[in-house]
This record gives C-alpha cells, sequence and structure tokens, in this order.
C-alpha cells in the first residue's frame, strides 16, 4: 500500500497519541505517569518554537519569554481568582499580547535573523531581571507574592471548570497534558496545510518573493508569532499546574537555548521532530541527573557537537530521508527541513 | 565633585569591562561571521588559567598576561580545525555546535575543578578621592582594555597578517588567489579572537572570580555588544560599549543594579530597531 | 486603441553611498506597450526596475501607475496593484515545487478551481507539466527561467517587469523564451531587460537606452541600432562609461 510521507506522519502521530492518552495510563505508575507529565509539556513549547523557527522562519531566542510569562500570568491569577478557568484564558491571552506588540516592534521595523534572535533573547532576559529582583513582600499582584528568585510555591491547581474543588492533579493532569499536546500538534498541522499556511511557508523560504506576488509579509509573520506565543502560554500554564510551583528560571538563557536545542536536534522543519527531540532530550537529562554517570553538560555538550558534525538536519529528517524512498513522499505541500 | 568623579570612573570601568569582554567575539563573529555561543568559556578558561598559574606560583602579570591569552588561543585554535571549519557558513549548525562546545566546557571544567571558588586578590590596593575610596585595579582594567584596542586597531591596520586576514574576511576566492593560505588565516584569527577573550577573562578574574559556568553572565552582554555595534568589528563595539555601558552604569547609580540591566537591555532592543544593522550598519562604516 | 499612460517616472533618483545608480529618469509607457531596456552592465537598469516595484524606495522622484502614485510603496502594495516582476537572479521558492510556485502567485486573486486550472494550463504553457512536483531547486537553469516567467504570469498582471529573461540560455531556448514572452504578454503591458538584438527584435516594439543611470535615447529598435552613441556606449568609448 502506498501511502504518502505526510499521511504516515499523521498517522504515526496518532498512534503515539493513542498510546499516551490511552495505553499508558492503563499501565504506568502515577510517578512515571507524573515524570511524563513535564516532558509533554515541554513537547508542547517545543511545538511552538517549531512553528514559528522552523516554518515561519522566524529565529526567536527568547520563546521562554512567552512560556514564562504565561507560566507566572497562571500563577498570579489562579492565587487571586481561587479558580482556575480564568487564569488559563489570561494565561494564553498575555503571551499572545506580548508577541503581537513585540511582532508589530519587529516586523514592522523590518527587524530579522540575528538582530531579531538578541532581541528576543533581551525581552526574555529582561523578564528574567524584573521578576527575579521582586522579593519581599513590597512585591505582589494582588493576593500573589511573586517571590524573586525563590519563585512562587503552592499554586493551586487547574480545577473542572465551574467546580473549584475538582483538581485535575497527577493522573488527570497527564491526560490533560498529553490531549492537549495533541490537539496542539494536529491543529498546527491543519493550519499549515491551509492557504494561509503555505504563505507562511512560502515566505520562510524566500520573503522578498511572497511579498512581490501581493503578499504582506508582516502580517503573516505576525500571526505566527502570536500563535507561537500562545501555545507557549498554553505550555506556561499547564507547567505551573504540573509543579504547582514558578520561579524565573522559566525566563532564563539556559532555558531557552534547551528549547532552541530540542527543535534543531529533533530536526528544524518538523512537527514531530520538536516533541521527539525535546522528549529525547528530556530522557537524557533527568537519566543522567539520576545516574550522575558524569556531568550532564559534559555528556550533552558532546552529543550535541557530534550530532552537528555527523546528522546536521536532525533526528526526523535524518529518519525521513531514509525511509522516504520506502514510502512514496508526496513533496508540494511537505516543507523543506531549512537549517537558516 | 567628588562623587562625580568616582561616578565616571565607574561609568569608564563598566564601559571597559564590556569593550574587553566583546573584543574577542567582535574579531570571530565581526570578522569570520562566526557565531561562537563558547565565547564566554573562553572567557572561563582564561580565568581558570590565570588563578591556577598564580596558586601554582607564578607570577601575577605574567599568569594574566602571557598565561592565559596564549592558553586559550592554542586551544580556540584546536577548536577551530576540529570544529568550526567544518561548518563555516552554516550558521544554525555553527550556533548548535558552538552552545554543545559550551556545555562540554563548562561539564569539563565542573568536573575536573569543582564549583568551589578559587580567587586572587586584585592588587594595586585602593586609591582615595575625596571621601570615596576606588580599587587601584580598577583604573588598571579601564587603562589595559584601552591600550588592548588599540594594540587591536594597530594589528589589524598596520600588521601584514592584519591586512591579510581582513582582505580574507572579505573576500576568501580573492585572497586565496592572491597566495595567501585561507585555511591557516582563519585558524589564526579565530585563535587571536580566543586569546582577547582568555586575556579578558583574566583580567576580570581578580574582579569577577571563576567558576565553570561564570561564561554564561558574560555571553549575552558580549553578544548584545557586538550585533549591537553591527559588521565593523572594532570602532562597533566600540561604540556599543560606550553606549551600553553608559546606560547600565547610570541607571545602575541612579537606581539599582537590576534596573541597571533591565536599561542595558531595553536600549539594545531599541538601538536594533532603529538601526536594524547595527551602530556601524549607518555610522562609522568605512572605519576599522 | 488605449493610448492611456500606463506608467511614469518623474525625476526618478536612487543614490546609495556615493554612487547615483539612477539619474533623473523622466520615463513613460503607455497601456499595451512592450517595451526593451537595454544599456551597458551597470547602467541602472536592474535598479530602476527595482524602485519600481519598491523594493527600493528612490531618494528622490516620482512614480505613478495608472495614474496613482505609488513612490516609495510596499512591494506587496505594488504588486496587488498589478505589476509582476522576474528578477535579474531568479527569485523563486527553490524548497518549493514548481506548481506550489506557481499556486502561491494565482491563490491569491482566485479561488481554488480557477487556481488549480490557472496552475495547469501554465505548467502546460511553459512546458513543466512532467516537473510540477519537483522541488524547484533541483530544477535546470532554463527551467528555472520558464516557472519564474510563469510565476510573473500567474499574478495576471496588467505589467510585467522582466530582467533578463534569457541570462544563460542556449540559442534554441532564447527562441523558446521569446515565444512564451509572446503569449504571456498578450493584453498586458512589458517592459525586458535584454542584451541580445534578436531576442528584443522578436518582442519589443520600442526601445529605451540606459547609461549612467540616465535615459540616453528612446526609439525603435532600428533606430536606436543605427545610432552612432549608443553604438559608442557599448563599446566603452564614450568617456567616462562603465565596461
Amino acid at each position: 500500500m502506498k501511502i504518502s510521507l505526510e499521511t504516515a506522519g499523521l498517522l504515526a502521530m496518532a498512534a503515539i497519541g493513542v498510546v499516551l492518552i490511552f495505553v499508558l495510563p492503563a499501565v504506568a505508575e502515577v510517578f512515571l505517569l507524573f515524570d511524563l507529565t513535564v516532558f509533554i509539556v515541554m513537547s508542547i513549547l517545543a511545538l511552538s518554537l517549531a512553528l514559528v523557527w522552523g516554518f515561519g522562519g522566524i529565529l526567536c531566542f527568547g520563546q521562554s519569554a512567552f512560556f514564562g510569562l504565561g507560566a507566572y500570568t497562571y500563577a498570579v491569577a489562579v492565587i487571586n481568582f481561587g479558580e482556575s478557568t480564568i487564569p488559563i484564558v489570561l494565561a494564553i491571552l498575555l503571551p499572545v499580547i506580548l508577541a503581537i506588540v513585540l511582532g508589530y516592534f519587529m516586523f514592522w521595523g523590518r527587524v530579522s535573523d540575528v538582530y531579531l534572535a538578541v532581541i528576543t533573547l533581551a525581552v526574555s532576559l529582561i523578564f528574567y531581571y524584573l521578576v527575579g529582583a521582586s522579593a519581599g513582600s513590597d512585591y505582589k499582584i494582588g493576593k500573589a507574592l511573586l517571590g524573586g528568585y525563590n519563585g512562587m510555591p503552592s499554586v493551586p491547581p487547574i480545577n473542572v471548570p465551574g467546580y473549584p474543588k475538582s483538581e485535575i492533579v497527577y493522573g488527570d493532569l497527564y491526560i490533560l497534558a498529553a490531549s492537549v499536546l495533541m490537539l496542539v500538534y494536529f491543529a498546527l498541522r491543519w493550519f499549515l496545510a491551509s492557504d494561509f499556511g503555505h504563505v507562511v511557508v512560502s515566505i520562510r523560504e524566500n520573503e522578498s518573493r511572497a511579498a512581490l506576488l501581493g503578499y504582506d509579509t508582516r502580517i503573516y509573520k505576525l500571526t505566527v508569532f502570536a500563535i507561537g506565543g500562545g501555545i507557549a502560554g498554553i505550555a506556561g500554564t499547564l507547567f505551573t499546574a504540573w509543579g504547582a510551583y514558578v520561579s524565573p528560571t522559566v525566563f532564563s538563557m539556559v532555558f531557552t537555548a534547551q528549547i532552541i536545542i530540542w527543535v534543531l536536534v529533533g530536526g528544524l522543519g518538523t512537527l514531530l521532530g520538536a516533541i521527539v527531540g525535546c522528549m529525547l532530550i528530556q530522557f537524557a537529562t533527568t537519566w543522567l541527573g539520576e545516574t550522575k554517570l558524569a556531568d550532564i553538560n559534559l555528556i550533552l555538550g558532546a552529543v550535541f557537537v557530534l550530532l552537528v558534525l555527523f546528522i546536521p538536519k536532525g533526528i526526523v529528517p535524518m529518519f525521513r530521508d531514509f525511509l522516504g524512498p520506502l514510502i512514496r513522499g508526496k513533496t508540494s505541500a511537505e516543507p523543506r527541513s531549512n537549517n537558516n | 565633585m567628588d562623587l562625580a568623579l568616582v561616578v565616571l570612573i565607574q561609568v569608564l570601568y563598566a564601559i571597559a569591562s564590556l569593550a574587553l569582554v566583546s573584543v574577542g567575539l567582535a574579531i570571530i563573529f565581526g570578522m569570520m561571521g562566526v557565531i561562537n555561543f563558547a565565547h564566554g568559556e573562553f572567557l572561563m578558561m582564561g580565568g581558570y588559567a590565570f588563578v591556577l598559574s598564580v596558586g601554582a606560583g607564578v607570577n601575577f602579570w605574567i599568569a594574566m598576561l602571557v598565561i592565559a591569552p596564549v592558553t586559550v588561543g592554542v586551544i580556540g585554535i584546536i577548536i577551530e580545525r576540529l570544529i568550526i571549519r567544518h561548518l563555516y557558513g552554516r550558521i544554525m549548525e555553527t550556533v548548535l555546535a558552538t552552545w554543545g562546545l559550551s556545555l562540554f566546557l563548562i561539564g569539563l571544567a565542573a568536573t575536573v575543578l569543582g564549583y568551589h571558588q578559587k580567587g586572587v586578590a586584585p592588587p594595586l590596593g585602593k586609591v582615595v578621592i575625596g571621601t570615596y575610596r576606588e580599587g587601584g585595579y580598577t583604573f588598571f582594567v579601564i587603562g589595559i582594555t584601552i591600550v588592548l584596542l588599540l594594540m587591536v586597531y594597530a594589528g589589524l591596520k598596520y600588521t601584514k597578517f592584519g591586512l591579510i586576514a581582513r582582505g580574507t574576511m572579505q573576500n576568501a576566492d580573492m585572497s586565496s588567489a592572491l597566495g595567501a593560505s585561507v585555511n591557516k588565516i582563519y585558524a589564526v584569527t579565530f585563535g587571536v579572537g580566543a586569546a582577547l577573550s582568555g586575556l579578558a577573562g583574566a583580567i576580570l578574574a581578580p574582579i569577577a572570580g571563576v567558576l565553570p559556568d561564570i561564561g554564561v553572565t558574560y555571553v549575552i552582554k558580549a553578544f548584545i555588544t557586538v550585533i549591537g555595534g553591527g559588521a565593523v568589528a572594532l570602532s562597533g563595539t566600540v561604540a556599543a560599549a560606550i553606549l551600553f555601558g553608559a546606560v547600565n552604569q547610570t541607571v545602575t547609580f541612579l537606581s539599582r543594579p537590576v534596573v541597571g540591566e533591565v536599561a542595558l537591555l531595553v536600549v539594545a532592543i531599541v538601538l536594533l530597531r532603529l538601526l536594524p544593522n547595527g551602530i556601524t550598519g549607518k555610522y562609522f562604516r568605512k572605519s576599522l | 486603441m488605449a493610448q492611456d499612460v500606463l506608467l511614469q517616472t518623474h525625476d526618478l533618483t536612487m543614490r546609495f553611498g556615493g554612487v547615483t545608480a539612477v539619474n533623473h529618469v523622466n520615463f513613460s509607457m503607455n497601456v499595451g506597450e512592450l517595451r526593451c531596456l537595454r544599456g551597458p552592465n551597470g547602467a541602472g537598469k536592474s535598479t530602476f526596475f527595482k524602485c519600481l516595484v519598491g523594493q527600493l524606495a528612490p531618494t528622490t522622484g516620482h512614480i505613478t501607475l495608472n495614474g496613482h502614485e505609488i513612490t516609495g510603496a510596499e512591494p506587496h502594495e505594488i504588486a496587488r496593484q498589478g505589476v509582476a516582476i522576474k528578477t535579474q537572479v531568479p527569485s523563486l521558492f527553490d524548497g518549493l515545487s514548481a506548481a506550489e510556485n506557481l499556486r502561491l502567485a494565482a491563490r491569491r486573486q482566485s479561488d481554488r478551481p480557477t487556481t488549480k486550472a490557472k496552475v495547469e494550463e501554465i505548467l502546460e504553457l511553459t512546458g513543466l507539466t512532467g516537473q510540477a512536483n519537483k522541488v524547484v531547486g533541483q530544477l535546470p537553469h532554463g527551467q528555472r527561467q520558464w516557472l519564474e516567467l510563469g510565476v510573473v504570469m500567474a499574478s495576471d498582471p496588467d505589467l510585467m517587469l522582466l530582467d533578463e529573461p534569457t541570462a544563460g540560455m542556449t540559442h534554441q531556448e532564447v527562441v523558446q523564451t521569446a515565444e512564451l514572452i509572446r503569449r504571456i504578454s498578450q493584453g498586458r503591458s512589458l517592459i525586458v531587460v535584454e542584451h541580445d538584438m534578436q531576442f528584443i527584435r522578436m518582442i519589443a516594439d520600442k526601445v529605451t537606452v540606459f547609461h549612467q543611470g540616465t535615459i540616453l535615447m528612446e526609439d525603435t529598435m532600428e533606430n536606436v541600432m543605427q545610432n552612432p552613441q549608443v553604438r559608442d556606449v557599448y563599446l566603452g568609448k564614450q568617456a567616462g562609461s562603465n565596461s
């Protein structure tokens, strides 16, 4: 049976979804599900950067800004509201607004490439410094103390909308996170297959030609940037709910670097790659941390260098190139992995 | 007024240290177009080379001005030959590889040297200014930065190597056709950039100390300065260092260090928006 | 037949640093004209085109299209007013397929069924039907040039600007290109930058000669060819000309 590469990818993802949402909760210990939850949350974050960078061609080095803003907004709002529904909405809305403002500033100013990367990184660091300096009882929003570098502990969990006592934690939170991951993935696939999505990819390929065809590239980039910000905000919300805690580390340079590495390792220009790259590195980091085999940085660093020298396109494209001849590929709508 | 003088000195120090940590990166990024995310680790290794040498009994100044830059310079050349040279022109691969290298070097330092602070006290005592006292070392840092920048300028402009290096960065094929060994030039230029960073790390070590991850605190400021400076390596970096350093220190003086850091970042953002190619994208375009 | 003025520039000047690439140019063409721009390399033709499509904002001067001022407008705004360009250095979506390139060009103004039909038609016209799903970056040079002509046509423009459409082509390909351009320029206006005289004879009515950023002369092909000044410019005899 001949199927297109695209369909193969969708089927693979659907299979993964079934395993994650239905199979694992039935067989795995709650502890494992708890650990997996944060990996899944980070995968959602990875998808946001994969969209913005891999498909939108926007080199954002500060995706952590949107993640962190979502994380903190949820924390502050849920402590004040006592119920999680509105906080979740706010935690997605605020990063989207930040993305629109920052995006307008950059895209209408024709800022691009490495300069855009530095600006986005700087924005994340500004949050890092400002929130990090918020220790003490003077710094609070409503009832929520920001806590400075110590962060905000005891953040209430997500509850079923309308039922504040009905908490979504542990196994239930895992299922929620996994469902959100699947939802985001398929929504993004649909988006990228749409006419709007096709134009977005064309802008990544050749922005000047897209403009010469009559497309206002700024609007397309802004839209993608805003969607990416929103998805990162969702991930931030789930992150805070998962650990009941948030600290300025979410804005740090080390963290934003990890997001970039997940996407690059998995393969820039793919969605599945972002998830695979993220999961792999999260597993590796955790395993290394537990077995204390060697310093994490030492091993990770060596792996990255070797990866770049020998598998530069990333893991998923490597498999795709390998399997491609076995499965007849459809190349017209499938964007090429692009290492710019 | 004594206070004004002290503030001025601190502003000069902020500018100098910013220029100091950036100049090596300016050579590597500005001249070679290589985004080196292991830049902070060059500073770290220079710091350790200095501190460990002093600990082993080597003269303070020799450890700082000779051992540190030479050590890091040689390491730089090795890194260039082993890794960087396979990735020229591929920006994303260079980013990822040098980031991996950065992690590796931090991990290596942590494994071999551990996380306890090794310090060397700054020499040169205190200078009295009215009712204030400023470390004599502060003046040294300012002074040596100026000397260093002048030396780099002279090196680029007046030496044969400087000329060939500049030519190669502009047009490698032409340079090669004229008989230059392009590979050697890339290696040496990268080594020089590394050596300058090692020297910077050593110079700042008595004040900032050395830890395996100290590079992380330097790298973002260095990048913002170099990119804000624009394509012309030296004058761009100096111009950006003056702007950012002055803003950072002045705001810190008027408020708190955190606000000073934020102010630097905000100014950088505004600058890059107004001058999308950095300062030397528009001004001082024909300088060195 | 309408003798409406389609495109006009008034005192158009483009300066970069120390170089004046386009120097107070007053240009005019009517609807339905097929015009050729000639001139040695560096005469300012491509820069002139870039000003027309909005990739460069002129230093001084005005450009009007159908009576509307388009000086310094954004490229997408000018494109929407019916201008399409095939650039000197081919500009396509190299990572996408030939069909996808055409689809993107056509889709903005047409609905899905019309777009599909248009894409098929243009693939046929440019001889690329067999290459529809091939990634553009892998197409040979001649086919990429034709695809770009197809992309220009797919956006259904009133004015087509073609910057050296036969660069790097064999003689046979040049003839085919001329035929293609004649067909796609029916009912439209066209400015072609070209050096190949045979090619120009097959396409254009009127020739505008550029030299050092200004218009040297404007006339029919025959008169331009016989003009001694133009010959000198091309042979580099004029004082201060670029060779």
